[in-house]
């Protein structure tokens, strides 16, 4: 393991119609090994593209992100090859609806890291046992809960072995009765020391579990610190002003 | 070989099982002499009266057991069917003509599929990926932005020209040296096949959830991966009932390779029709043939789509 920042990044900017919208106007952190990063801000602050702009879902317009110590902003880098270290946790989950929920953890290493069958469906067996879901391998997407299918989805991410997760939004798209076992699944993932980028509007769960918490706004980070730094003594009026509305 | 003698049973059945249709093509004099001609002659030759209650069709039927000779219109109705099927053996044009038709379907329908999901791939890629591969520049760019724009000449030509001259180009134009035309009109069928088949699935690919390729393209799948794998699956069964209407379109389309010197079952039913100068039964015939096909792909295409449906619940 280096001592430099898992992912540096510098500047980064995504602009939509020739720079008349700016969903991020310049966004520069670095994101250290091991360290649970939780980006809050209202609706429009350009949260959500800036997580999906770290995996190149979302193409920059401008700036550069290093992973590992390669620029994959650069067009010529294999970025399929980096987002196999890069999990992502969508909103909507994503399941693939026709397959088993043990297919949609094993397709990905199988076709991708030349896993064997059995190989890919110990560990998938093994993660369904740490989240609680071990019975229901052989289940559609379809026949699963909400909180079921999040769960399902951060499992099949975890397949590929990442050195990061990305998670966007991950229990906005849940009835409230099922955010909490989202929420321990992280928890755990946190304390087991995985690298975690959490987009969310669980101010409990930032408070409680991020090392660092990035305030933005207007496409741009406006006050970064931790949790304690950012909920108890915020300094930009914004940050305020956003605390006042959703605490 | 076992496949044509399967359809010529087929055929015989179907032949049987349609042929009291052709009473009604029949001069209407004959029919109506049938009934006073055979009522006395029952009454005659059975002994129990209760058997003169009986409906119209037991005595018909029993007519035909009893009398030698039988009634007019359904001797006219058997020398018609021995004339026009068994008579110089000509029912076996209908079983080759057959076999020609379901061989340039199935084929056509091959390349079809293969053209279509090439197309509806490259199509709806650069549709997706255009802003990403115009910054990316260079020489790939260029021969996607090529492709795309064949692939958008190639639906203008073929949905724009109909199915018969696209066939007569083939065989008189551009294979005019092969005098072979199972084979060209395969190739014409399954090129014109293949443009809507391309539709087809590029409808059902923009049908699927964005989501999908993110959650394929987040897990380190390339596109080309993405759609083999996630996509095109769940594309299949999307389109799976427009595409069957597709194939019941091509099966009947065939019925043209006639132009071209093929003798599928249309031109065998003509044929036959030339030969004995009775139109009815040749024609009814092949109709019928098409028509039984036509359920029978409909009944397997609706199974196959419950199954697939089944597979999520």
């Amino acid at each position: 393991m280096s001592d430099k920042p898992l992912i540096r990044i510098r500047g980064l900017k995504k602009h939509y119609r020739g720079g008349a919208i700016r969903a991020l106007d310049g966004v520069t952190t670095d994101i250290e090994r091991g360290e649970v990063v939780v980006v809050i801000g209202p609706s429009g602050s350009g949260k959500s593209t800036f997580l999906r702009s770290l995996n190149l879902l979302e193409q920059p317009t401008d700036g550069t992100i290093e992973f590992d110590g390669v620029n994959i902003t650069d067009p010529h880098v294999d970025i399929n090859l980096h987002r196999q270290k890069m999990g992502m946790v969508f909103q909507h989950f994503n399941l693939f609806p026709n397959m088993t929920v043990l297919r949609n953890m094993t397709l990905a290493p199988m076709k991708l890291l030349g896993k064997s069958k059995e190989e890919a469906e110990s560990k998938a067996a093994e993660l369904l046992t740490r989240v609680g879901l071990a019975d229901r391998a052989s289940s559609y997407p379809s026949q699963l809960s909400g909180g079921q299918k999040q769960r399902i989805a951060i499992v099949r991410a975890l397949c590929m072995d990442p050195e990061v997760m990305l998670f966007d939004e991950p229990t906005s798209a849940l009835d409230p009765e099922m955010v909490g076992e989202v929420l321990e699944v992280m928890r755990e993932l946190a304390h087991a020391g995985m690298t975690m980028i959490v987009v969310t509007h669980e101010m409990g769960f930032a408070r409680e579990v991020a090392s660092r918490v990035l305030f933005m706004d207007g496409g741009k980070i406006v006050e970064e610190g931790t949790p304690e730094a950012i909920f108890d003594r915020p300094v930009s009026e914004r940050l305020r002003g956003f605390l006042s509305k959703v605490l | 070989m076992t496949c044509k003698r399967w359809i010529a049973l087929l055929f015989a059945v179907l032949a049987i099982a349609i042929a009291p249709l052709g009473a009604y093509a029949d001069p209407p004099e004959s029919g109506a002499a049938t009934e006073t001609d055979a009522a006395p002659s029952m009454e005659t030759f059975l002994p129990d009266t209760r058997q003169t209650e009986d409906t119209d069709a037991a005595v018909t039927e029993k007519t035909d057991e009893t009398a030698e000779g039988g009634i007019g219109w359904w001797n006219d109705l058997k020398a018609a069917f021995k004339l026009n099927f068994i008579d110089g053996e000509r029912w076996r044009w209908l079983v080759e003509g057959l076999a020609a038709t379901l061989e340039i379907t199935a084929a056509a329908l091959v390349i079809g599929i293969a053209i279509g999901v090439v197309i509806a791939a490259v199509r709806s890629s650069f549709d997706k990926n255009k802003a990403v591969l115009r910054a990316r520049g260079g020489v790939g760019y260029a021969l996607f932005c090529c492709a795309d724009a064949l692939c958008r000449l190639y639906l203008t030509v073929i949905r724009g020209t109909p199915v018969v001259v696209q066939l007569l180009i083939c065989y008189f134009v551009i294979f005019a040296n092969i005098s072979e035309g199972i084979p060209i009109a395969i190739i014409a069928f399954g090129m014109n096949s293949g443009a809507y088949v391309a539709e087809i699935f590029r409808g059902g690919i923009m049908s699927i959830d964005e989501g999908q390729f993110e959650a394929g393209r987040s897990l380190g799948f390339n596109y080309v991966q993405t759609m083999r794998y996630i996509v095109l699956p769940q594309v299949f069964k999307v389109v799976l009932p427009t595409l069957c209407n597709e194939f019941i379109v091509l099966l009947k389309e065939t019925s043209v390779a006639g132009y071209v010197g093929i003798m599928d079952l249309t031109k065998a039913g003509d044929l036959i029709r030339g030969r004995t100068f009775s139109a009815f039964l040749p024609l009814l015939a092949v109709a019928g043939i098409y028509l039984l096909f036509v359920v029978l792909l409909t009944y397997l295409v609706g199974k196959l789509e419950r199954r697939l449906r089944s597979n999520e619940r």
